[in-house]
């Protein structure tokens, strides 16, 4: 068991769930309302990383944010360090690969709003941020908590793109999907199989309290009605 | 904030003839694809008190009032709520639904189902402070009769108080206007009643146009100041309720109106010395007296003839001042309700309204021969 990669692991998948959140509120908000015609290529793109091999998605971030990219080089200069094989850089391919996990249940929920609620409250006089934070998100909440449960169980369990970007750094890259792979390559059975079981319940619990959640009346998306 | 609004009595505002002023125009899909697509063209005003928009589905009236709101935008027009300008292409002032502070109450009611009663009502008021917003919510509570229900969801109240609660969340704000989209269509005719009643005594306090858009009848003649008739994204014709409804022009108002018997003819003669023609009804030999139209001998015209005004008699009256008595044998009879409606073969089939006494007394039957009694002015000729 080592406590370092659990650790390492739990900053990572907190981290990425909150800065998933910031994005997919108004990204699924913009999926849930907006009805330009092109919106489905941003969905497709949105996708995508569901069907990608991880270590495609990998491989692209490797490159984009390697020394000698841009986004690379603009990274070295303003903070000195290197965003491939580092946390942050975990970080960023973690975002990514996880994005439909918090994108597609937090849309889905908002597009599920009644849109004459949101015609009323117009009505009577609340500007759209007032509308999302009284109607929208309240009566959503229940793919809001989905996409943060899903998105930070995913994050838990990667392994391609991690190795892809961050490599085997223990303290800095080393997740705990890639600790186990490398007790099970030097044949330490014992000590992967706790680690594995550990993971296996963490994620059965949290799907199974996820889904006896939304079994609840208050927690299911009419479940007001 | 000020205490603009709250319990204060004050003289009885004036009414205007113009209070909104609506001017329209909006293409819907392509109204050149059958039945896909609509124009709606429509100008009018709307008088302070109700004015009913009346028309079948899809004739375009929940598009009016969604332009007059702001939930969807004219291709062009005017909208003017109080010399307020609200809409105007030409000047491009398109003022946001959020300002333009006009009362709208859906065919979905729309509570807000994560909120109790007081929290709904409330939803407009955030501008103002706590004790005002209760104030004001309590207020319009007792007057609506929901008082005792401030604490609860939506979900757990009747439907019949859920559309007091969402008239009170829209009138609680005191809106310049008030748009009403069949927003009773799913409750008793007493319930309904009494909500209006309601509102109608708001309303005399505050003197704001109501916008008011049913396809039933019934809620025109109770409701009635003014009536316009809208088909196909148009204003067809306007007036009290009795007037667009008891003298139709136009057949599809005849449908709304409610005359079951419809028929194709053809003028047979003209005698305008009494103010009637003769008409045949296309294939049949049956022939009716019909108020005297400018339409020439030999032309079609249809009659509407309500199932009601048509009298029906166990043997042949005599002596009668109706013009037309016409025998023929009862097909069907079937109880809806309270009434009796028989179908009737006179070479054209007839339906005819009965009370159960008028059955029961004339020993009416399936087979029976009867004759009908029709007046002249029971028979309204249609464009």
């Amino acid at each position: 068991m080592s406590l370092e990669a659990l650790i390492l692991t739990l900053r990572l998948a907190v981290l990425v769930s909150l800065i998933l959140m910031a994005i997919s509120l108004p990204l699924g908000y913009w999926l849930a309302m907006s009805r330009w015609r092109w919106k489905f290529f941003v969905e497709a793109i949105v996708a995508l990383p569901i069907v990608l091999p991880p270590t495609v998605l990998g491989y692209y971030v490797l490159v984009a944010i390697g020394p000698l990219s841009p986004v690379g080089r603009w990274y070295r200069d303003v903070t000195g360090g290197s965003l491939a094989f580092s946390f942050r850089g975990l970080v960023v391919g973690s975002v990514l690969y996880s994005l439909p996990f918090a994108v597609q249940p937090i849309g889905a929920a908002f597009s599920s709003v009644d849109r004459n609620l949101l015609n009323a409250s117009a009505t009577l006089g609340a500007s759209r941020w007032r509308t999302f934070w009284l109607v929208v998100f309240p009566l959503g909440l229940p793919g809001v908590l989905t996409g943060f449960v899903l998105s930070f169980a995913h994050t838990l369990g990667e392994f391609g793109v991690v190795l892809m970007i961050g490599g085997n750094i223990p303290g800095a890259t080393q997740t705990i999907s890639i600790w186990i792979y490398d007790q099970v390559q030097s044949l330490n059975y014992a000590a992967a199989n706790q680690m594995a079981a550990l993971l296996l319940i963490v994620c059965f619990v949290i799907l199974t309290l996820l889904y006896g959640l939304r079994r609840t009346r208050k927690w299911g998306v009419w479940g007001w009605q | 904030m000020g205490r603009v609004g709250v319990a204060v009595s004050v003289a009885a505002p004036p009414v205007r003839a113009d209070a909104l002023k609506i001017e329209v125009r909006k293409v819907l899909g392509n109204p050149a694809a059958k039945g896909r697509g609509l124009a709606v063209e429509a100008r009018f005003n709307v008088a302070t008190g109700f004015t009913i928009l009346f028309g079948p589905s899809g004739a375009g009236k929940t598009t009016i009032l969604d332009c007059v709101a702001g939930l969807q935008k004219p291709d062009s027009g005017r909208i003017r709520v109080n010399d307020e300008t609200f809409f105007d292409s030409e000047k491009q002032v398109n003022v946001a639904t959020r300002y333009r502070n006009i009362g709208y109450l859906f065919q979905t009611v729309a509570l807000f189902p994560h909120m109790t009663v007081r929290q709904n009502i409330e939803y407009g008021l955030a501008q103002l402070d706590a004790r005002e917003r209760q104030a004001r919510s309590g207020e319009i509570a007792g007057s609506f009769g929901i008082a005792g229900l401030l604490d609860r969801r939506p979900a757990k109240i009747s439907g019949g108080e859920r559309q007091r609660v969402a008239l009170a969340r829209a009138l609680v704000t005191c809106p310049k206007a008030l748009l009403l989209d069949e927003p009773m269509s799913a409750l008793d005719r007493n319930t309904k009643s009494r909500i209006l009643d309601d509102l109608r005594v708001w309303n005399e306090d505050h003197a704001v146009p109501i916008l008011y858009v049913t396809h039933e009848r019934e809620e025109v003649y109770a409701l009635g100041d003014r009536v316009l008739v809208v088909e196909a994204g148009k204003i067809v014709a306007e007036g009290t309720p009795h007037e667009v409804l008891s003298r139709p022009q136009r057949e599809s108002i005849a449908q709304l109106a409610g005359f079951e018997n419809i028929f194709d003819c053809s003028v047979v003669a003209a005698h305008p010395d009494q103010g009637t023609m003769t008409c045949r009804i296309d294939r049949s030999e049956v022939t009716l007296e019909v108020p005297l139209t400018r339409v020439p001998t030999g032309r079609s015209i249809r009659v509407g003839i309500r199932a009601g005004d048509i009298l029906l008699a166990s043997s042949q009256p005599q002596d009668l001042s109706a013009r037309n008595i016409i025998g023929g044998k009862i097909t069907s009879l079937t109880q809806q309700d309270i009434t009796v409606v028989a179908d009737i073969d006179c070479g054209a089939n007839f339906t005819v309204h009965l009370t159960l006494g008028a059955r029961q007394s004339l020993g009416l039957a399936t087979g029976k021969p009867v004759w009908l009694v029709l007046k002249t002015y029971s028979c309204h000729v249609l464009q």
